[in-house]
């Protein structure tokens, strides 16, 4: 390769970074569903003609990392290349095929060059969004298989000629609670896509390229041969971790083998607990895009994620366990048990690289859905964004109230207030949560909550490490446990869905994350700053 | 005669500009007689700094301080002192149960991937956020009273740790200030000696983490800025200087000493807002309603669109991004501030190969110590300066007017062994490599910021000013497929050039949320608060300019589809605003809202309903539009000598090189050429050509067809 193409190759990676970035920002603005917007509960990418992954936007959840790459080779196989025509559009909600559960929407759109539409697809584009409604259950574990869960649509034509196929709108908009919004967000992931063909036309005239091959070699090889790098600098060898969490009616085991050899990182979760009957169980493809991240997260978090950086970490769990549960198991709530797999790999990495790896945290997001009329009878429906504290690290304090592996933003409580008659009495960190280590735990928060109508209301929860907490590394605490009950002193129920009397208040306390290191080994002054603050 | 003087001060220099009515017959155009001068920014008492410049420019002018009839005046020192942690003792008075608002944030990660990020500190620590007994419903309803014992009783707490300043940021406060005065009214009685912010007074706002952020920040520096503003004040007086000094707020307007030492967060970005106004003049003088404005200093590059001929504004700021410039690392103002993306690319930045052999430029600087490898005071490190000086686009005998000797083969060095070395390239191809990242870089910012607008910027024009931005602007046009480059004279004092053509304005917002349906629309309500809004703006802007001068009056609303959770900006026609508040008005906010929707989305959604959540209304002083001019004859440029440099695309070339303080009007040249004068360099390259305007302004066009 010259130094001119070499130069021009890395501005063009850049470049389609820059695109995909601005295709999910394109998304997020537009979207009607709560958790795209302000959670970032979304991903956008480009794909060459063999479906390889070129580019993916960094977004606030890595559970499409990945599987979202999975996805598009899927279509693929439905939709061969050559058979697609310009201003197709592709769609589907199939939690296997797509990211894990029915709410989340995966469109794909071939791109064409507008001068040169004969020359076939030059690229695709796909994007994904959590939808706010598709029916069924809602957004709860109660389906006991897939078919409770709402709308499930398999890999379809979405539209042609531009143009979205109003039946199947039609379709869609019947059945879910909120039709206009589901509208509207299907508009707005054909929307996305639409501004990530342009420019990409754009960079390739700007360029005078004709397609994308070498470029996409380029990219990938030099991504695939960073990830083996990084690799042959580990030890060669099996590690073993496993982490027990609360479940449903029966704690759940989750086991896993971490290999790495020459090849890459191998991830098995053999001796895993056995699929749920309730809404928690996992996809497989959202088993490997949570894993997966986390790997990455030690290993080469700075090597952009493509099918070359992908496909150096792979994941496998058995079949009819609870990470890889089948068809037509339900799986609506699977972040629950899904956000738990970058601490279990952890546990096993941690072996290889004590000075990278951090303690356990709160892990699965504890999120607010709450529901109820007000005093006209109106129904109203709150759904926040909130999390525990984080694991300490080898080298810092763990985060509090901080998503992780999640990246999510909180709602703010003015706008939930503002929404229905729900009030906040009280929302701060919850001191002496954090588990001791020479590095803290990250502190969970305490939110108490009522009904300024004082009209019951109820919860939906999903909440997990309410019985198993945290655990600390190298000798560092767990993390405190989390427990929700009554202010007049009753115990609500941490999953599963709970009613809460007009006149009470809902009082939930948030887990802390895991301590790192000796709680002895923790400075003096640091120890002072804990006790000014009022947190220890 | 009399005269004007503008003050910026910045990280590193002061720029002083003293601007005089032209004399008679002079051929400038109507351009103004100036005079400008730099020197270094004296941190301990700024003011130091502003004295010497003024007496400095005073002098040279031979203008007496009598003669000055306005003082403007903008500096980065609040923005230093939130960046440096600099600020008073403050304390936050929030309602009881959410003293950690403002630590828990957004509760979540800006960056995915780093497990070792972290989240900025609050400005107020722990032990100084203090809950208060009260709290008001969403609606206003007070669900519980505050308890004026409870205040006082945290008194005691205040005074054993030496709180200089407070903010009182209560939940709902932006729909019902009562309980924040209050506190106000307790706390004046009680300290007397305590600066007090309200958030219901800085930002009016719903969200509460934004909301406390802006008072936090603005309580932070409000000590330190009060006595500096008076200081300087008292100080200009002395000298003589009887006129009102304004002062430079963030989005382009100016207020008066009493405002700014009232809510001194305001006047955060008042550097580059000044840049922006420069770039405004430009446009108007040029007749162009678009325009990209490319400012590129030692550190970092500012970006910010025009548009209509005005730089467009936001209320979302963040200062102090301690991550790489990144998006969420920094601290949220809620406040009105000239939008413009700031990305960490200047001529310091350093060139750097990661472990995939990727090049990336910046956002680490090698800053002005020990500064790029090139000015030889022990700098190794790559810096684009250093590409700059290799590729011929730096001439060592003109660079900072002679004053610092360039060391090419330093720069060769650390060009070498930080780029050539590690890539595997040849070191002409690294030279042109860093060039290449860095205009990459700043275009897909630009991109990024103009999607996030509706614009594009194919076909427009830019104006490029700072230090850097006249060597890189070309190439970075051609990334843009931008086709005309304007570089106005003393580009290097652009933001001081800028205050002296600012307008006297003042914006106020006020939430009140209003259903677009002819039923549930209350358009006695609206019509109220834009009156109060008027009103408030008024009385601003006639304390600094006047009661008799003409005022231009912009309203703008923020506006969703019902249920979407990220408002837009929907500029409201004037006559719509100026009309009667009835069934037609909320017609023509529908019009607006679709035609918004649908330059930012391509798409709108049918049969939606769409909502306003905030009214934000804007009154500024008429500007008188310049003059027209004839464009003058055109006859070559006379060149100094020639020149080899380094193009992207052709390689080496031979160039002519002119000394700008040689061109007048009518001259003209074909690039490849550079135009040097002292504070920065014009490479003019082989797809442009380059005329001189009649106010002097070096307007780069690009040739027929000329592409990359």
């Amino acid at each position: 390769m010259s130094d001119k193409t070499l130069i021009e190759h890395q501005v063009m990676w850049n470049r389609l970074i820059a695109i995909v970035e601005e295709q999910a920002q394109v998304l997020i603005r537009a979207s009607f569903s709560t958790s795209t917007r302000e959670a970032g509960d979304l991903s956008a990418g480009v794909f060459d003609r063999q479906g390889r992954m070129l580019a993916q936007s960094v977004t606030g959840t890595p559970g499409h990392v990945n599987s979202m790459a999975a996805s598009v080779l899927h279509f693929l196989a439905e939709f061969p290349i050559d058979t697609m025509r310009p201003g197709d559009m592709f769609l589907t909600n199939d939690p296997w095929k797509g990211t894990g559960h029915l709410y989340d929407f995966v469109v794909v759109t071939p791109v064409f060059h507008p001068d040169r539409p004969d020359d076939g697809v030059v690229a695709l584009f796909a994007s994904t969004s959590h939808l706010v409604d598709v029916g069924g259950v809602g957004f709860s574990m109660e389906g006991r298989e897939v078919y409770h869960e709402g709308l499930y649509l398999p890999l379809i034509q979405l539209g042609a000629e531009g143009e979205i196929d109003p039946r199947l709108l039609a379709i869609i908009r019947a059945n879910s609670r909120a039709p206009e919004m589901v509208d509207g967000d299907v508009h707005s992931l054909v929307a996305c896509n639409e501004r990530g063909a342009l420019r990409l036309v754009e960079m390739m005239d700007e360029f005078g390229l004709d397609q994308l091959d070498a470029l996409a070699d380029h990219i990938i090889d030099t991504s695939a041969e960073a990830m083996h790098r990084l690799i042959a600098e580990l030890p060669r060898g099996t590690w073993h971790n496993s982490m027990t969490i609360d479940g449903v009616d029966d704690p759940i085991e989750l086991v896993c083998t971490v290999t790495v050899s020459d090849d890459g990182i191998d991830v098995d979760f053999a001796g895993t607990s056995p699929q749920s009957t309730w809404g928690i169980n996992v996809p497989l493809a959202y088993t490997i895009a949570y894993t997966s991240f986390g790997v990455r997260c030690i290993v080469g978090p700075d090597v952009p994620n493509n099918t070359g950086s992908l496909s150096a970490v792979r994941v496998t769990a058995p079949e009819g366990s609870i990470l890889n549960a089948p068809h037509p198991a339900p799986v609506q709530v699977r972040h629950v048990v899904g956000q738990m797999l970058p601490d279990t790999v952890f546990g096993a990495l941690a072996q290889i690289l004590p000075d990278r790896v951090p303690a356990e945290g709160t892990s699965a997001l504890w999120n607010i859905l709450l529901g109820g009329a007000w005093a006209d009878g109106e129904r109203y429906l709150v759904m926040s964004f909130h999390s525990g504290g984080a694991g300490a690290r080898p080298f810092a304090d763990g985060l509090s109230a901080t998503a992780f592996p999640s990246g999510v933003r909180n709602m703010p409580v003015e706008i939930n207030e503002a929404i229905s008659p729900i009030v906040f009495w009280r929302k701060e960190l919850r001191p002496g949560s954090g588990g001791e280590g020479r590095y803290r735990g990250g502190h969970g928060q305490v939110i108490e909550i009522g009904n300024r109508e004082g009209r019951s209301f109820t919860i939906s929860a999903t909440y997990e490490r309410t019985v198993h907490p945290p655990r600390g590394r190298a000798g560092g605490g767990p993390g405190a446990l989390g427990s929700l009950r009554l202010a007049s002193g009753a115990a609500v129920k941490p999953l599963g869905r709970s009613e809460i009397p007009g006149d009470d208040r809902l009082i939930m306390e948030f887990p802390g994350g895991g301590g790192f290191g000796p709680p002895g080994d923790r400075d003096a002054e640091t120890v002072a700053d804990d006790e000014r603050s009022g947190l220890a | 005669m009399t005269c004007r003087l503008a003050a910026d001060i910045g990280g590193t220099f002061t720029d002083v500009v003293l601007d005089a009515d032209p004399e008679p017959g002079d051929t400038g155009g109507g351009a103004p007689r100036r005079f400008t001068t730099k020197v270094l920014t004296t941190t301990a008492n700024p003011a130091d700094g502003v004295i010497a410049g003024v007496e400095e420019v005073l002098a040279a002018s031979g203008f007496g301080a009598d003669d000055v009839e306005l003082v403007l005046h903008g500096t980065t020192l609040a923005t230093n002192a939130l960046i440096e942690r600099r600020g008073a003792v403050t304390a936050l008075l929030t309602t009881e149960g959410f003293r950690d608002s403002v630590a828990m944030a957004h509760e979540n990660r800006f960056e995915q991937y780093d497990l070792a990020m972290e989240r900025p500190a609050p400005l107020v620590p722990r032990h100084l956020r203090l809950g208060v007994p009260e709290r008001l419903a969403a609606t206003g309803e007070v669900l519980i009273p505050l308890d004026p014992d409870a205040v006082r009783a945290l008194v005691p707490t205040l005074r054993a740790h030496s709180v200089e300043s407070v903010a009182v940021g209560l939940l709902h406060s932006y729909v019902d200030p009562r309980h924040e005065r209050e506190v106000r009214a307790i706390l004046a009685e009680e300290l007397p000696e305590v600066a007090v912010t309200l958030s219901s007074d800085v930002c009016p706002e719903i969200r509460e983490y934004e909301r406390l952020s802006t008072a936090c920040a603005s309580a932070y520096v409000q000590p330190l800025m009060a006595s500096y503003l008076t200081d300087l004040d008292e100080r200009l007086a002395k000298l003589g200087v009887a006129a009102p000094m304004l002062l430079m707020l963030s989005n382009g307007g100016l207020c008066t000493l009493d405002t700014a030492v009232r809510a001194p967060i305001g006047l955060v970005e008042s550097g580059p807002a000044g840049g922006a106004l420069l770039a405004a003049r430009v446009a108007a003088e040029h007749g162009l309603d678009d325009l990209l404005s490319f400012d590129m200093g030692g550190t970092t590059a500012k970006l910010c669109l025009l548009h209509g001929g005005e730089p467009a504004t936001s209320r979302e700021f963040e200062v102090a991004r301690v991550y790489r410039f990144l998006k969420g690392s920094g601290l949220p103002l809620r406040i009105p501030v000239i939008d413009l993306v700031e990305i960490g690319a200047g001529g310091g930045s350093i060139a750097a190969v990661d472990h995939l052999g990727r090049l990336a430029v910046g956002p680490a600087s090698a800053g002005s110590e020990p500064g790029p490898a090139a000015y030889g005071r022990g700098g190794t490190d790559p810096t684009v300066t250093d590409a700059d000086v290799l590729a011929g686009r730096l001439d060592p005998e003109w660079f900072a007017g002679g004053t610092l000797a360039l060391d090419a083969d330093a720069a060769r060095d650390a060009i070498a062994d930080g780029v050539a070395g590690p890539m595997g390239l040849e070191l002409d191809a690294a030279v042109v490599g860093v060039g290449e990242m860095v205009a990459e870089q700043m275009a897909n910012a630009a991109r990024v910021h103009a999607v996030e607008r509706g614009r594009d910027l194919g076909g427009g024009s830019m104006v490029a000013f700072g230090g850097a931005a006249p060597v890189h602007a070309c190439r970075l046009a051609d990334r843009l497929g931008i086709d005309t480059v304007i570089v106005p004279p003393d580009a290097g004092v652009g933001s001081a050039v800028g205050f002296l053509l600012a307008p006297v304005s003042y914006e106020v917002v006020r939430t009140c949320h209003q259903l677009l349906d002819a039923e549930s629309f209350d358009a006695d309500a609206v019509a109220a608060v834009l009156d109060e809004l008027r009103a408030e703006a008024r009385a601003v802007v006639e304390s600094a300019a006047g009661v008799d001068t003409p005022l231009v009056e912009t309203l703008h609303a923020s506006m969703r589809y019902r249920g979407q959770g990220h408002e837009i900006d929907v500029p409201l026609p004037s006559e719509l605003a100026r009309g009667p508040i009835g069934p037609a008005f909320v017609d023509g906010l529908r019009a607006a809202f679709d035609a918004t929707y649908r330059s930012l989305y391509t798409r709108v959604i049918p049969d939606m309903t769409a909502e306003v959540l905030t009214w934000r209304l804007r009154l500024a002083t008429a500007t008188d539009p310049p003059a027209p001019l004839d464009a003058p004859a055109t006859e070559p440029a006379p060149a100094l000598r020639r020149r080899r440099i380094l193009d992207p695309t052709h390689g080496w070339l031979d160039a002519a090189l002119v000394r700008r303080a040689d061109l007048d009007p009518g001259h003209h040249l074909a690039g490849p050429a550079l135009v040097v004068e002292d504070q920065t360099t014009t490479v003019v390259s082989p797809a442009f050509d380059c005329t001189v305007d009649a106010r002097r302004h070096l307007v780069l066009r690009r040739q027929n067809g000329a592409r990359r």
